[in-house]
């Protein structure tokens, strides 16, 4: 086996735009995606913000109408098609997943550089989208309205179509390389769980990206040649447009938050060094919840006018989704039990996951509910149950894993102590801008609202949507301490040992950061990704 | 009589709210008990098993598996979702099972306007109905989705084109209420509100006889949106303005120039994208079958009046 040299890391070596631009290596694939997921999520916040400010007051603030209907859209797709669908999958899965494996790479690195160009093109299309007039259908693209809005609809749903391929690829690649790659030695059940929750995700990917590929295909052609199949005015069902729709969005929505989950698994083992309380709970949840996801789309869909007898079944299974994730916060708790706990940056992002998504999680049972879903439905509260979800949940592991990897990826250590001050704005600022708006939404503020004066509930609205605001500048200032930290780091960090937390999954094995080809010798392994009981970590 | 809300719900203005707010606060009492259980243990846990300063890493325990705490933690959960499914399925059928002596209110949602259309035969832009009595909303949609949504009596359905869809509720409470479309429909989307009006049976009588006659077109000028994008005084909308428009000369997107006449102005209303003047984007939807004859004589009336 060739070895690198020590003195050379896949940072290193080989220089050059080039060497990065046509390279095959997995860790740099992840870091070029990184980079540009960073960018869509500065992005979608700079939408959000803007948003947020527009609704502080009642009345017109400093965006008309239009504007305001784009930016919303815009906030929307950008978030969930360019950020957080591919986020944790395409970075950290990329760069973690082959080392957690003992492997040298990922299944098809071509494919996988592949998979980043297409990103490329269909974001490209999706911005071209952006400065040629954006889209003001919201990022659901609901038909009829989608097909008579005269905003460029065409360039952006193209580019979400594409991106749909980048997901697929990654998807694809992972789940070969998990079966066909783990090191001699390692089973199934011996996988880091992280690696468990990148194989349900990645599930989803390949099974339900085509479907909402078809969807938009579809609508495209009816916005170019008419077809007829959602517009009533030549046939159509607009509602078939919902089915098709969340047949893909909502195990989309798994598909943000397993790879989140599979990141809280290992630092709360990690960080408390302790071993995983339901090793194999937590593994088949994950894989439940990637099936059980797929037939639970109808439950967007219980005011659509679709039977009732549906709305039935969906909201059954609906509540059986509730049960593994359930069981899995209760695993990360008990794990914390009698573990010998480090209060890192990453462990308090883990912490504060386990509080917000079980927010996020209770407050969808009152959704699931059929009667209940009726008043709820389509207002705030759907907002903020869903920001829980998906930024309380997703985003804050997100972060927890950036700083949990940052030190093997870059070989630098980040400044604690201003990675503590920005999770504190993190935590007040988001819990300020949405907790309210589960109060403003069961009060019966709609979504997607413009403006909200001359209501008899004005005042009302004002004041939660006003505090709202005030917590969305918090949470802006606690990203741009994060971005300043972790960019300073790369020129003034401290150097990272190999093992700077105590791991015991194959990542920690090897040096900070890694050389090219991952192991300078043939990983092999010795004990499980957990056995804290048994093992002392080495290297640290 | 006024209805107090809570903290979490607005007033509870219909029949059907009191058995959803029963519902809401079970599942709220529930979260506020599961929401304590675990962010208690987790920060008890935290600061409890923490690792002390300058303590090495040592081997912990090894406890991963306990039968009866995990069949505890997931067959109490399963039941309870089995309690809230089965009490949310039955609030929902009695929203969708419709009493058969409910008053019928034909509503038509329009980008960005609803129109209530009674037995009696009256129309208005805002819903007004008797208290004590099971109203049935029979709904459809001229262009897109829309939702209707009235948050003090808990109820909400969109409104889907091409298709009839319904609700019912029944207010004992008489007052004014909001009333919001909730499914995004466009540009002036926020506005589409109404107000539902609860009135006693007499007073309910005195409306319709009022509102059955044909309104005056300045009236529908209000009624059916016209100004929600026309404006009177000649300041720009997202449509020319109605000041001084007869007779006048415009110039039409496909560089054609013709003076505004009363076929003009039935056309453009009924077929509004037939001649669209330039400058202006193609949104304003048809009247085609919204209007009566008599309503679209008394609206052309009134606009080749306003000077």
């Amino acid at each position: 086996m060739h070895s690198s040299p020590p003195d050379q890391n896949f940072l290193s070596h080989p220089k050059g735009l080039a060497s990065w631009l046509f390279t095959l290596d997995h860790k740099r694939i992840g870091i070029m995606y990184l980079i540009l997921i960073c960018l869509a999520f500065g992005l979608g916040g700079f939408f959000a913000l803007s948003i947020r400010l527009e609704l502080m007051r009642s009345g017109e603030q400093f965006m008309d109408q239009d504007t305001y209907n784009k930016f919303f859209t815009l906030h929307g797709a950008v978030m969930v098609f360019l950020f957080i669908i591919p986020s944790i999958p395409a970075t950290l899965g990329n760069f973690c997943l082959p080392l957690m494996l003992g492997a040298k790479d990922v299944a098809f690195p071509r494919l996988n550089l592949a998979s980043w160009y297409v990103y490329v093109i269909g974001a490209a299309f999706t911005l071209f989208s952006v400065v040629t007039g954006a889209v003001d259908t919201g990022w659901t693209f609901y038909s009829p309205y989608s097909t008579q809005s005269s905003t460029s609809v065409i360039s952006m749903t193209f580019g979400v179509f594409i991106l749909g391929f980048s997901s697929i690829f990654t998807g694809l690649n992972f789940v070969v390389t998990i079966h066909k790659m783990r090191a001699p030695g390692m089973t199934w059940y011996q996988m880091p769980l992280f690696v468990w929750g990148t194989y349900a995700t990645s599930v989803i990917q390949v099974l339900a990206t085509p479907v909402l590929g078809i969807t938009l295909l579809l609508l495209i052609l009816e916005k170019t040649l008419g077809i007829g199949i959602f517009n009533p005015e030549m046939g159509g069902d607009p509602v078939l447009f919902q089915h098709f729709f969340w047949f893909y969005s909502h195990p989309a929505v798994y598909i943000m938050i397993l790879p989140g989950m599979a990141i809280i698994s290992e630092l709360i083992a990690v960080h408390s060094h302790k071993k995983i309380f339901g090793y194999k709970l937590i593994a088949y949840s994950s894989v439940a919840i990637a099936l059980l996801g797929f037939l639970v789309w109808g439950h967007h869909m219980f005011v659509s006018g679709q039977s009732e007898f549906s709305s039935m079944v969906f909201s059954f299974i609906t509540f059986f989704i509730g049960i593994p994730t359930g069981i899995k916060i209760f695993n990360w708790m008990t794990t914390l039990y009698k573990g010998q706990i480090c209060l890192t940056t990453p462990m308090l992002y883990a912490l504060a996951f386990l509080i917000l998504f079980t927010i996020g999680g209770l407050t969808g049972i009152f959704l699931g509910a059929l009667g209940l879903d009726i008043h709820l439905h389509d207002t705030y509260f759907v907002v903020a149950h869903f920001h829980y979800v998906m930024m309380g949940g997703t985003v804050i592991a997100f972060l927890g894993g950036i700083h949990h990897w940052w030190p093997k990826i870059f070989g630098k250590m980040y400044s604690e102590f201003w990675g503590r001050i920005a999770f504190v704005f993190i935590f007040l600022g988001f819990n300020m801008t949405f907790f309210n708006q589960f109060m403003l939404g069961s009060q019966g503020m709609p979504r997607r609202y413009h403006d909200y004066s001359g209501l008899y509930k004005t005042d009302l609205f004002e004041r939660y949507h006003g505090f709202s605001s005030y917590g969305a500048m918090v949470l802006g200032v606690g990203f741009l301490i994060i971005a300043t930290y972790l960019i300073a780091s790369l020129f003034n960090g401290k150097a990272a040992s190999n093992n700077p937390w105590g791991g015991l999954t194959f990542e920690w094995a090897t040096s900070s950061p890694p050389p090219t080809e991952n192991f300078r010798e043939e990983p092999i392994f010795k004990h499980g990704p957990y056995d804290y009981d048994k093992v002392l970590p080495e290297n640290i | 009589m006024e209805q107090q809300g809570t903290f979490n719900l607005p007033p509870a203005a219909s029949t059907l709210a009191p058995m959803y707010d029963q519902l809401f606060y079970f599942i709220y009492w529930l979260s506020v008990f599961f929401f304590v259980v675990i962010t208690v243990g987790t920060i008890v846990f935290a600061v409890k098993f923490r690792k002390k300063k300058g303590e090495a890493f040592r081997l912990t325990s090894g406890f991963c598996h306990n039968t009866p705490l995990e069949l505890f933690w997931s067959v109490i959960p399963t039941i309870l979702m089995f309690v809230i499914f089965v009490w949310g399925f039955r609030a929902y059928m009695q929203f969708f099972v419709i009493p058969g002596n409910a008053m019928e209110v034909r509503v038509t949602a329009q980008q960005w306007k609803w129109i209530f259309e009674y037995p009696e035969g009256a129309k208005s832009d805002i819903l007004v109905v008797p208290d004590g009595k099971p109203i049935k909303l029979l709904m459809s949609s001229r262009d897109v989705l829309h939702s209707l949504y009235i948050p003090d009596f808990r109820v909400k359905m969109d409104v889907v084109p091409n298709r009839y869809t319904s609700l019912w509720f029944q207010s004992d409470h008489k007052g004014e209420y909001d009333l919001y479309c909730t499914e995004y429909c466009g540009q002036q989307h926020s506005v589409m509100t109404t107000r539902v009006s609860v009135r006693s049976d007499t007073e309910y009588r005195k409306w319709i006889e009022e509102n059955s006659v044909t309104p005056t077109g300045d009236v529908l000028y209000k009624r059916y949106g016209c100004n929600t994008c026309h404006t009177l005084d000649g300041s720009p909308g997202n449509g020319p303005t109605f000041k001084n428009i007869l007779g006048r000369q415009e110039t039409m997107s496909d560089g054609d120039v013709i003076s505004v006449d009363e076929n003009y102005l039935r056309e453009s209303i009924l077929e509004p994208k037939a001649k669209v003047v330039q400058g202006y984007e193609p949104v304003m939807p048809t009247f085609q079958g919204t209007l009566s004859p008599d309503e679209l004589d008394s609206i052309i009336n009134f606009i080749k009046t306003v000077k």
